[in-house]
């Protein structure tokens, strides 16, 4: 019974390809969102939780991917074409700001990360002409039926959180999951031995822009609707953040097993009160920073049974 | 003569703004934490002072020391017992502390005060100053020398008293300090609640420039970073400087550019400089 912890996980698997067929729409609509979670708290972990870079940025690639996919859409490309190429561009603006942002560490950081959503935000909010502005961004709806609609958007984030996931997989055992590894526990000494930091970084962080920006551009054929306050909303960084740390930041099952009690327990509980839902959820953050900051997974009495799932680097 | 009138401006508001961020960059320097907070603590002085004058009618000029002892009694309180437990933890964790509890405050101030726009309205008002060719608003003026006489304050009680230089020497080096009999606890906590009487006392004084609402926190949080930045971090003469400046370009952005770009200019800047000197204009500590 070696591989008695496989069932869970196995369970988790049939269940997901099942859902379209068994779901009902409202169940499909919270699955999608659960999936986009884990996506972003994947993609946050590559950064955040191998590297240790405390990294604010996934609301920028979100929303800038949001952006991208739906005014491609709006311009006539197809849905899916526009999601890839919306990926594109935001993975080269990634790299491009990660060459310049990760040469800064620890608070400086994560200001400067922070602070891309919020410069992004403001020019959008410009630029009435392409992106509508404050009026928001109306996507083209499919002419087909809310069910299939339904089913094709939980396909496409099936799609992207699964990459994600395997992406973090492959991260943790490769050379450069090691190196983020080394960088997370000692940068300078990591640079002495002959780690290629620099190159790591930069890896990592356009790595981690890539789903969130599929994930965005998906979002927005989904809603139909974006506009800049809520595509580059705070919470789109701060989330995948609380469910990476719930789960256990830089393990790879940590940010899906995170992302999805935090999703769940947002469904079941705080969403029925509405009025103090956020400062429900700062309550959360507070109570799961002084008492669990290692994460679910590394906790002690979870540890023996769970071992197999944090997989170790080479 | 344009340029001189939106210069004086530009000024006006910079001393506010170093006002707004000193309190910031001091827990930021000595404590090494990214109070997510600081926003929203300006904005509570600010309700306390606008409730202060509608319900007690006391003048929001005289009630700024009081705003900022209450908030300097809520920041010891944080500090002394939430954040005090993770101290010397990462960036991530203390960040994320503060602002989960960011949101506690938040959703409390949106609950208690509604998110409407409300601002002091003085009666009669002030008037104005004419200097020159320039024209100074007294309410404006009066808010930037109390703003000033503040941050000075608050550099002479570090330069000469005994808690002042513990502070200090807890900034330089936190064993050394522990080891020459610093509380290094209990000067945490009492940096945090400076820091918050501060903010306190920034947001007394804005009630009567600026409409207030818990919405718009994030607005000076935004700012106080980007002085902290300009001007470098932990040297007060830093901060001064950082403010005035800021103040100076938000007023000539908003000549040229339009006040919608105000804002987005200060962001830029800010991720230039943290590229290109992010020890800011004035700083003499490195990197994190």
């Amino acid at each position: 019974m070696k591989r008695a912890w496989l069932i869970g996980p196995a369970a988790a698997v049939v269940l997901l390809i099942a859902l379209p067929f068994i779901g009902n729409n409202y169940i499909l609509r919270i699955a999608t969102s659960m999936l986009m979670y884990v996506a972003l708290a994947s993609s946050w972990n590559y950064i955040g939780g191998f590297a240790g870079y405390p990294s604010f940025a996934t609301a920028a690639f979100f929303g800038l991917g949001a952006y991208a996919g739906g005014i491609l859409q709006f311009k006539g490309v197809p849905m899916v074409a526009a999601w890839l190429i919306a990926g594109v561009i935001v993975t080269a603006f990634a790299s491009a700001v990660g060459r310049a942002i990760l040469r800064l560490r620890g608070h400086y950081f994560a200001i400067a990360s922070l602070v891309i959503a919020d410069v992004l935000r403001e020019v959008i909010n410009g630029m009435t002409g392409v992106t509508g502005g404050g009026m928001g961004l109306n996507v083209p709806v499919m002419k087909i039926d809310v069910t299939t609609q339904a089913r094709l958007f939980y396909a496409a984030m099936l799609a992207v959180a699964v990459l994600a996931v395997v992406t973090s997989a492959l991260l943790d055992r490769s050379r450069i999951g090691f190196g983020l590894r080394c960088i997370e526990q000692n940068e300078d000494v990591a640079l002495r031995l002959g780690v290629h930091t620099a190159r790591y970084k930069t890896i990592a962080f356009a790595l981690s822009s890539i789903y969130p920006a599929l994930a965005g551009a998906v979002y927005a054929s989904w809603v139909s609707y974006i506009d800049p306050a809520e595509a580059f909303d705070v919470l789109f960084s701060i989330k995948p953040i609380i469910m990476a740390l719930l789960g256990g930041a830089g393990t790879v099952a940590g940010p899906i097993v995170g992302a999805f009690i935090f999703q769940a327990m947002e469904e079941l509980v705080w969403r029925n009160f509405l009025s103090v839902h956020l400062g429900l959820l700062g309550l959360i953050v507070v109570l799961l920073i002084l008492f669990l900051p290692q994460g679910l997974l590394r906790h002690r009495l979870l540890r023996p049974r769970m071992r197999p799932l944090l997989v170790k680097a080479p | 003569m344009l340029y001189l009138q939106v210069l004086v401006n530009g000024v006006l508001l910079g001393g506010l703004y170093s006002c707004i961020a000193v309190g910031f960059s001091l827990v930021w320097g000595v404590l090494n934490i990214i109070n997510i907070l600081h926003g929203s603590l300006i904005i509570l002085g600010a309700y306390a002072a606008y409730f202060a004058f509608t319900l007690l009618g006391i003048n929001p000029f005289f009630f700024v020391p009081l705003a900022g002892l209450l908030l300097f009694l809520l920041g010891y309180g944080l500090q002394a017992g939430v954040i005090n437990r993770v101290m010397g933890a990462s960036v991530l964790i203390t960040l994320t502390l503060t602002f989960g509890l960011n949101l506690i405050l938040e959703n409390a101030m949106i609950l208690a005060f509604k998110a409407d726009y409300r601002k002091v309205v003085l009666d009669p008002p002030l008037g104005l100053i004419e200097i020159g060719t320039a024209i100074l608003p007294r309410d404006r003026l009066y808010a930037m020398v109390l703003a000033l006489i503040l941050v000075a304050a608050l550099y002479v009680l570090l330069r000469t008293t005994r808690i002042g230089r513990a502070i200090v020497a807890v900034r330089m080096d936190r064993d050394a300090a522990a080891l020459m009999g610093v509380n290094v606890e209990r000067i945490y906590a009492v940096t945090f609640g400076i820091g918050a009487f501060m903010a306190g006392a920034a947001g007394s004084l804005m009630s009567v420039m600026f409409p207030i609402s818990p919405l718009t926190s994030v607005t000076f949080l935004g700012k106080a970073f980007v002085i902290c930045v300009l001007g470098g971090l932990g040297s007060i003469p830093g901060v001064m400087v950082g403010g005035i400046m800021l103040g100076i370009l938000e007023s000539f952005g908003a000549l040229w550019l339009g006040p919608d770009y105000s804002t987005t200019i200060a962001f830029v800047l800010l991720l230039v400089l943290l590229m290109f000197r992010p020890t800011g204009i004035m700083g003499k500590r490195g990197f994190d």
